[in-house]
């Protein structure tokens, strides 16, 4: 069995796993980094340290979040420090049989293909299980050995 | 500038840390020796004895106690002798010891009030040391007949002196204290200063007297607190190249060299891990540079220089970071040696290394193994080191950039990010956001007003007094939404990024204040721009600008003086880039000139110009300034004067040229805008012009000014001797 910490980004179900999140916070000022990867939505005030947070829908490639609408920040530790994941909304932590565990879906297309490791079949619905490390860039494209749009 | 053996103030820290240090371990010594007399077998108590002894023997050796240390090294070959078996301890060796032990004390609190070891050569304790050891009498110098029965007084007059005196004014007044408890304090203190600021926003939104003068105390404090913190984890980062001169000495006398270490800036601090980090890669590049970079004095005298060689090492504070450059003034490197080299030990073809740039090829001396000196010396050569140097440097996130000039010198420039520190900033405004700049790189604050920024497309230049200063918009270079271009009531932050001078324009500003340095996650590290994040008196995060990134950025020009070759500068813009004037002339021709010869852009109306027979000048100052249409100059047909007002517009703009005290005005159609290309001149096409080259994306001639004006002075010379005959 193993414990995934679920939320939902554009209509999705996503989840990943329980002991790399460091807590979960409410919609929280951001400050916008001018001249930053796209994906990154800005910096957060953690009580005094300075985190670094990772819009999942940009990182996803799935639809912008409509302006009006606070994201919540999933704060996860990486060796780099703390990132914040800003996700629509946060369900339960699950636990999950591995037995039901496939791999991406071909259906997922854009850069989901490759920061989603794969599905869980619960009932009625998929539960898309997150690589995290990839879709906090310390892998992906996107990350840290990527390019920063320069202009 | 240090000479060799110790400046007072200097060393002195070294030695009140050797004093500290030292009165520590005799302590240890008194303990360790009651130790082995009780179990004589304890081998590692007699080894940690031994330590204790041959540490002070080569500490003061180094600091140049010459008593202490003879007294040292005699107690630590008797130590040797009693470490090997050959003799074991009894209790006159230990009582002499221990009475070694106490000499070395007091000669220590005379180093404290005196700054030397005194005149006393200890000779009986010497002797003594030497006859428990084994060796004959004979071999020291004879002892005075006395020795034997002064053997105990050492130890009987220190002890009633010790009494009186209790303990030394340098151990009293310091604390050796675990660096990872100053850590934490400091970290306290640093969300201290976040608090701070929250509160004295919150109390600045409230009109609470009491409040406010409860948080003016806290301010106070906190300011204080901070300050006393910071300072215990500060040292001047003399005291990492505190050995260099010494070192460089004793390394050019072993090469034949005369080699001068300068130093400046020493008193530079920096947090004591940072220079823990950077003291071994530090003393790597200056042994490189009296070893490589210095050349023999024969060659010096031949090439011109002063036999003595120069190696300034410097360190000052310059963007939010500390910059420690080492400049020789030696032979520069060979990049042509170093392109050898690298056909054969990098398996690079030749073809391959002559297209290699000069840059790639610097690159190369931090490659491990990569080493042009054509021989091993002693002290370097072997391609160990700079490849370490670089991995050390930037394990504590600094970066280190190296430029040379064939036969002028080599400068290594090493940056350290101060990502531990409270820093003074000035929070400005551009549109919504805020961003913190260094004070560090703050010159002036200018308010302007709609119009004063003369906007040459994209080149905005302000006039600061005399001078053009280019001009970069916060908003427009990171891409802000909501900053206006010219509206109203903005100010302008004259920055300084090392030598280059810009003006910062920018909607609003705060308070300056101070703040945390953090710096930013691994997501943001390709972002130049930014030097760090820390948290605002608002609670929320604010970025702060990096501004040497930001000059970088929006291409911000380097002063044109004369500076060394800089390899690293020379990688973006290709090579000898040179800031144009762009303008179109009166009849629409595309021309540009050096901007370096453009003193002032000025525009006159029409009605202010003076005529005087065919000369016309406008009163510029307290001066007057002659105008020059620039087509007469060009023109090879001298025009005939024209009427006044003819194929003029309105307003005359004009260019002013300063040569020595001298003013011309040349007038020209429009300023186009100023570009920074590299000058690839094709060949001229008429008389006053050096050249044409393409000029985003036209054809433009490139005026040569000073030829112009010599044509011009000719034609006058001409014409007034032709009125002469005229007249004649």
């Amino acid at each position: 069995m193993k414990r995934l910490a679920t939320f939902t980004v554009d209509g999705r179900f996503l989840g990943i796993d329980v002991t790399r999140v460091r807590e979960v916070l409410r919609p929280q000022a951001l400050t916008r980094v001018p001249l930053a990867p796209p994906q990154i939505a800005g910096l957060v005030n953690l009580r005094g340290e300075i985190v670094t947070a990772l819009d999942l829908r940009v990182a996803l490639g799935w639809r912008q979040r409509h302006p009006g609408e606070r994201p919540m920040n999933v704060v996860v530790t990486t060796e780099h420090g703390h990132v914040s994941m800003l996700v629509d909304a946060v369900s339960d932590v699950l636990e999950i049989d591995e037995g039901a565990f496939e791999r991406t879906p071909s259906t997922l297309g854009g850069s989901a293909g490759d920061l989603i490791r794969g599905a869980y079949k619960l009932d009625g619905r998929l539960l898309l299980e997150l690589d995290l490390d990839a879709a906090i860039g310390t892998t992906s494209p996107f990350g840290i050995d990527a390019e920063v749009d320069d202009r | 500038m240090e000479e060799v053996k110790y400046v007072p103030g200097e060393m002195d820290e070294i030695v009140a840390e050797f004093l500290v240090e030292s009165y520590e371990s005799l302590d240890r010594l008194d303990r360790d020796l009651l130790e082995l007399e009780r179990d004589p077998n304890a081998r590692d108590v007699l080894a940690s004895i031994f330590r204790t002894m041959h540490t002070i023997k080569g500490t003061c050796g180094f600091l140049g106690f010459v008593r202490l240390e003879r007294i040292a090294h005699a107690a630590e070959s008797l130590l040797a002798g009693l470490r090997d078996g050959s003799s074991s301890i009894t209790p006159q060796t230990a009582g002499v010891l221990l009475a070694t032990g106490d000499v070395l004390r007091l000669i220590l609190r005379q180093i404290e009030e005196s700054g030397t070891d005194g005149e006393d050569d200890h000779e009986v304790l010497v002797e003594q040391l030497a006859r428990l050891r084994g060796e004959p009498p004979g071999a020291r110098p004879a002892a005075p007949p006395a020795a034997e029965a002064r053997a105990a007084p050492p130890h009987a007059a220190v002890g009633s002196r010790r009494g009186a005196t209790t303990r030394s004014a340098v151990v009293d007044t310091t604390v050796r204290v675990d660096v990872s408890l100053l850590d934490k304090l400091m970290t306290l203190v640093g969300e201290l200063v976040l608090s701070r600021n929250h509160l004295v926003e919150l109390s600045s939104d409230r009109a609470d007297p009491s409040l406010a003068s409860a948080t003016q105390s806290v301010d106070h404090i906190t300011a204080e607190l901070q300050e006393g913190v910071m300072k215990t984890r500060l040292q001047p980062i003399r005291t990492a190249w505190g050995a260099f001169p010494r070192v460089a000495r004793d390394l050019a006398v072993a090469l034949d060299k005369r080699v001068r270490i300068e130093t400046d800036g020493g008193e530079t601090e920096l947090d004591r891990s940072i220079i823990e980090a950077i003291k071994d890669p530090l003393m790597h590049i200056v042994r490189n540079a009296v070893d490589h970079g210095i050349e023999e004095p024969e060659m010096r005298v031949a090439a011109g220089k002063h036999e003595e060689g120069v190696v300034l090492v410097r360190a000052y504070h310059e963007g939010g970071q500390v910059t420690i450059e080492v400049a020789d003034d030696g032979a520069g490197i060979d990049l042509d040696a170093v392109r050898a080299k690298a056909v054969e030990l990098v398996s690079v073809t030749p073809a391959q290394a002559t297209r290699m740039s000069d840059r790639e090829l610097v690159d190369l001396l931090f490659l491990a193994g990569f080493s042009t000196a054509d021989h091993v010396t002693r002290v370097s050569g072997r391609g160990v080191g700079m490849d370490v140097v670089r991995t050390n440097i930037e394990r504590i996130g600094g970066s280190i950039d190296v430029s040379s000039r064939r036969g002028h010198g080599t400068t290594f420039k090493i940056r350290i990010p101060l990502t531990l520190a409270i820093i003074p900033v000035l929070v400005v405004a551009s549109g919504d956001e805020r961003i913190a700049i260094p004070q560090a790189n703050l010159l002036e604050l200018v308010g302007v007003g709609p119009g004063s920024i003369e906007a040459l497309h994209e080149a905005p230049v302000y006039r600061l007094r005399d001078r053009l200063l280019p001009v970069v918009s916060l908003a427009q270079e990171l891409g802000l939404a909501g900053g206006e271009e010219t509206s109203v009531g903005r100010f302008l932050v004259v920055l300084h990024a090392g030598e280059r001078r810009f003006g910062l324009l920018v909607d609003g500003l705060s308070d300056p204040c101070e703040i945390v340095v953090e710096p930013l996650g691994p997501h943001l590290h390709g972002l130049e721009v930014f030097a760090g994040a820390t948290i605002l008196g608002n609670g929320r995060v604010g970025l702060i600008l990096d501004v040497v990134g930001l000059a970088d950025r929006a291409g911000v020009l380097d002063d044109v003086h004369d500076q060394p070759l800089d390899i690293e500068g020379r990688r973006e813009p290709p090579r000898d880039t040179r800031a144009l004037l762009l303008f179109a002339d009166t009849a629409g021709g595309r021309m540009a000139v050096p901007l370096e010869l453009i003193d002032r852009l000025e525009s006159f109306p029409r009605a202010a110009v003076e005529r005087s027979g065919l000369d016309e000048a406008v009163t510029f100052g307290d001066r007057i300034l002659p105008l020059v249409p620039l087509r007469d100059l060009l023109d090879e047909r001298r025009r005939a004067p024209r009427p006044a007002g003819e194929d003029m517009p309105a307003d005359l703009q004009v260019l002013v040229h300063r040569r020595g005290d001298d003013l011309l005005g040349l007038v020209v159609g429009r300023v186009i805008d100023i570009v920074e290309q590299p000058l690839q001149l094709q060949g001229a096409s008429r008389p006053g012009v050096s050249g044409t080259m393409f000029l985003e994306g036209r054809i433009t001639e490139i005026l040569d000014l000073p030829g112009l004006l010599e044509m011009r002075e000719r034609r006058r010379r001409l014409d007034l001797s032709a009125s002469a005959r005229a007249a004649s």
